[in-house]
């Protein structure tokens, strides 16, 4: 073709592919996939004008791109920064971008009241996810926890306020969805908080996609509240065809048994929703008989949600031998030297299935027989 | 002998807030120049050649600035004021707009019509309530007088200035915060790029400037860019304006030239007269609250044992380690019975209450630092806290959207780099700390000079 375009070579942690000019450098590393990809906890694609906020996806920039070389000053957020050809990102390779992303999860850890085992997001969220991967086991701030008062969102959302980390990205929901936005960041500084100004519901048609884009457990679905726990529900695919003309109608429903215990829109691997579902999808139709089901939802095999949910289980893409260019990671130990914990002929990691008790080996006496 | 004025040097002329007067003593001269004379572009060139640099801390060269704004046909240019002066200890520009407003007016026109702006706005904190009104009354007597409007003393340049009022935030003196503010949102930084000049207000090209910068434009003009940068020294050139404020005997706005040295700043008659009670010198923060701290020793010499200068590079000299920054020119002096734990926790409330909210290491880590300092200063600090606080500091600087991340890391960092004895002091005599003070120590005591 003759008007081709031409495309940007960027190298994230030794890795090198070609993406369209405009692209971001966190979009450029979620092609490569894995481990690469930085972590974003306010960014949303398909939000206009999302990110930046949180810092938790900033990268160290080596080499600005082939026609400028020098590197980039400060780390940068990732979300918002267009790749330029030539371009040299360093994320998992930097102690600095550890460093910095290992105190960013931190600060958005001190205030946050760690109600995990109360909380309705639990096993989905992302901060649980971030403070897994990044977080430090004990805390360095000794103080009181922030706590804000109560505000009611109306029939469907459950506001936490204290579990919030201000992404913003519910506020840009409600204005690029919803005809008219009534809820917003009011305050300044550490006690800022999403509310409405003087006691409003939420009540417009879409309202109810601020949740399925609430990284944390601050916006929940009130007709789902203290219902389950999500790793104990089976997610499967389903559409019906709404009236709504904006909505997709294309959800997960989450069963338990025969019962569908709340409705969803899809989520992609990066947990951002695919498509906006309207709110008569999402609370009103929690019967089998509404929907035609489509098969079981792919789940990450990362994810908690798997563990009761073996079909269509999703293997991430293993990045670690690209980045560290080909090179096998170095085993420190392998526990069956130290250990008979289990059967050495079997790698637990690798198991299609959870891990059984005759894949280990206990004192021998009551090892099943073949 | 006292250095050259060029922005006060009328200030104490009865009647000079009126037009007549400020007319009479040759104001609008510039504008008579720069419109008849001049193409925009003349008049940037003159900015650039000048050296002048922007006023409201970060020092950057104006010309530059302004020669980077985008001109796409059809689509109108802004000047922004930025009057929203909250830096602690700055009040320079506050004295400039109350006494000498048609000054900051004559050098709006003058730098409209350079960038080619219609619209001037001045955007000005909420906390100067009674100013607003003198420089809408100046905008009326300049409008009445020809030198706003339409077609502008015939030369078919229009130009309106108008006045908007903040609500009060130190984060809308961030440009683009600011911008935000302006259009009527929630005053967050923006990320940048893109920047201001390509999409400012209404995303249009905008150019944001300091009051004193802007003032400057019209020395610049009357004289010659080439005649201002000959005055000062190096790449400070022109005069500065300078609040001074502590412990002084003569705390006020000071114009400078940029090359005295700190020494003769402090205790000269004619600039703060020295430290009342015949206390002696211990610390100062030379370029409002946000610049590292400096003890009397390093303040007055650099590292290298040289006299340390008024201006940005030997303010500079030295680094962050050994030396600090000239800012917006809001000098605090502080003498040998100021807590520096306390001073530090004075700082870090007020950034913890300016902080917009918007991103995490900001929002959350000026909360700690604060109430960390908190427990110091009341007697119940831990010898962790100290190295504990410097992390803190370490992981917000540089990590933040907007530089208010860096100046509520960059004092803590400073005063624990130099002051880190009185910190430890003060967590190891808990009582003892609640009664007195720390003192003057060694803070004053000669360094030994390290040969470069």
């Amino acid at each position: 073709m003759a008007d081709e375009k031409k495309l940007f070579k960027v190298t994230i942690d030794n890795i090198t592919i070609e993406v369209e000019p405009g692209t971001s450098i966190l979009q450029a590393a979620r092609k490569i996939g894995g481990d690469v990809a930085p972590p974003a906890m306010c960014y949303y694609t398909k939000l206009k004008g999302s990110g930046g906020k949180c810092r938790t996806c900033l990268v160290e920039v080596a080499s600005g791109s082939t026609a400028d070389p020098r590197p980039m000053p400060k780390l940068v957020a990732s979300c918002r920064t267009n790749v330029m050809d030539g371009m040299v990102v360093k994320n998992i390779t930097s102690e600095k971008v550890i460093d910095a992303r290992n105190g960013v999860v931190e600060m958005l850890l001190i205030n946050h009241p760690l109600d995990c085992p109360i909380c309705d997001q639990a096993g989905e969220c992302h901060l649980q996810d971030l403070s897994y991967e990044h977080g430090k086991e004990g805390t360095r701030y000794e103080f009181e926890r922030r706590t804000f008062k109560k505000h009611d969102l109306g029939p469907y959302i459950q506001l936490h306020m204290t579990r919030c980390i201000l992404c913003y990205r519910c506020v840009f929901t409600a204005d690029q969805l919803t005809e008219k936005r009534v809820h917003g960041v009011l305050d300044r500084g550490d006690h800022s908080e999403i509310a409405t100004y003087i006691e409003k519901s939420l009540e417009n048609d879409f309202i109810g996609n601020i949740i399925d884009v609430c990284p944390v457990g601050a916006l929940t679905d009130k007709t789902f509240r203290f219902k389950n726990r999500v790793w104990f529900l089976n997610p499967v695919d389903a559409h019906r065809d709404c009236s709504h003309p904006k909505c997709s109608g294309k959800v997960t429903l989450w069963y338990r048994g025969e019962e569908v215990f709340r409705v969803t829109a899809r989520k992609d691997q990066w947990g951002e929703v695919e498509d906006w579902i309207c709110n008569e999808c999402r609370f009103e139709k929690k019967a089998t008989a509404d929907w035609t089901i489509e098969g079981p939802t792919k789940v990450n095999r990362h994810s908690v949600i798997s563990q009761g949910h073996y079909v269509g289980v999703v293997r991430p893409q293993e990045a670690l031998y690209d980045v560290m260019g080909g090179r096998a990671p170095r085993l420190l130990m392998d526990i069956h030297d130290v250990s008979e914990v289990n059967r050495p002929e079997i790698d637990l990691s690798k198991l299609e299935r959870p891990a059984h008790s005759t894949d280990f080996e206990s004192n021998g006496a009551d090892r099943p027989t073949k | 002998m006292g250095s050259r004025k060029l922005l006060l040097e009328k200030a104490h002329v009865p009647g000079i807030r009126g037009y007549d007067v400020y007319r009479r003593e040759g104001g609008y001269r510039s504008v008579e120049k720069a419109l008849k004379t001049m193409s925009p572009d003349q008049v940037t060139e003159e900015v650039k050649k000048s050296g002048l640099r922007g006023r409201g801390g970060a020092g950057f060269p104006t010309g530059m600035k302004w020669s980077f704004l985008a001109k796409p046909e059809g689509v109108p240019r802004y000047l922004v004021c930025n009057a929203d002066e909250s830096e602690p200890g700055t009040f320079k520009d506050r004295y400039l707009m109350e006494f000498l407003p048609h000054l900051l007016i004559e050098g709006l026109i003058v730098s409209s019509f350079a960038l080619g702006s219609k619209s001037t706005y001045i955007y000005i904190r909420g906390e100067y309530a009674w100013i607003p009104d003198i420089l809408e009354q100046a905008i009326a007597e300049a409008k009445n007088n020809g030198w706003l409007g339409k077609n502008i003393l015939g030369t078919g340049f229009d130009c309106e200035i108008y006045v908007h009022r903040g609500a009060g935030a130190y984060i809308c003196g961030e440009e683009t915060a600011l911008i935000e503010s302006l259009e009527g949102k929630r005053g967050n930084p923006r990320i940048k790029p893109p920047f201001p000049a390509v999409k400012g207000v209404w995303d249009c090209p905008t150019v944001v400037n300091n009051v004193e910068t802007l003032a400057a434009v019209v020395p610049i003009i009357n004289e010659g860019g080439e005649a201002y940068s000959k005055i000062g020294v190096g790449k400070s050139t022109g005069t500065k304006l300078l609040s001074a404020c502590g412990n002084i005997n003569k705390p006020g706005v000071y114009e400078i030239d940029m090359t005295i040295s700190v020494e003769e700043f402090i205790f000269s008659d004619e600039y703060c007269g020295g430290i009342p009670n015949g206390k002696r010198l211990k610390a100062c923060i030379p370029g409002g609250s946000s610049v590292p701290i400096l003890p009397a020793n390093l303040l007055l010499k650099t590292a290298k044992g040289e006299t340390r200068i008024m201006n940005y590079e030997s303010l500079s000299d030295g680094g962050f380690a050994k030396g600090s920054m000239m800012g917006s020119g809001g000098f605090i002096v502080l003498d040998e019975d100021q807590c520096v734990v306390r001073n530090t926790l004075t700082l870090a409330r007020f950034y913890r209450h300016e902080s917009c909210g918007q991103c995490s290491p900001c929002r959350e880590g000026t909360g700690w630092m604060e109430k960390i300092l908190k427990n110091i200063e009341y007697g119940k600090g831990k010898s962790s806290d100290i190295d504990l606080l410097w992390d803190i500091q370490r992981k917000i600087e540089g990590n933040t959207i907007c530089p208010l991340g860096d100046a509520a890391a960059w004092p803590v960092a400073a005063a624990i780099r130099h002051f880190r004895d009185e910190f430890e002091w003060h967590v190891a005599n808990p009582i003892a700390s609640q009664n007195r003070n720390f003192g003057l120590a060694h803070y004053a005591d000669p360094l030994e000079v390290v040969p470069a």
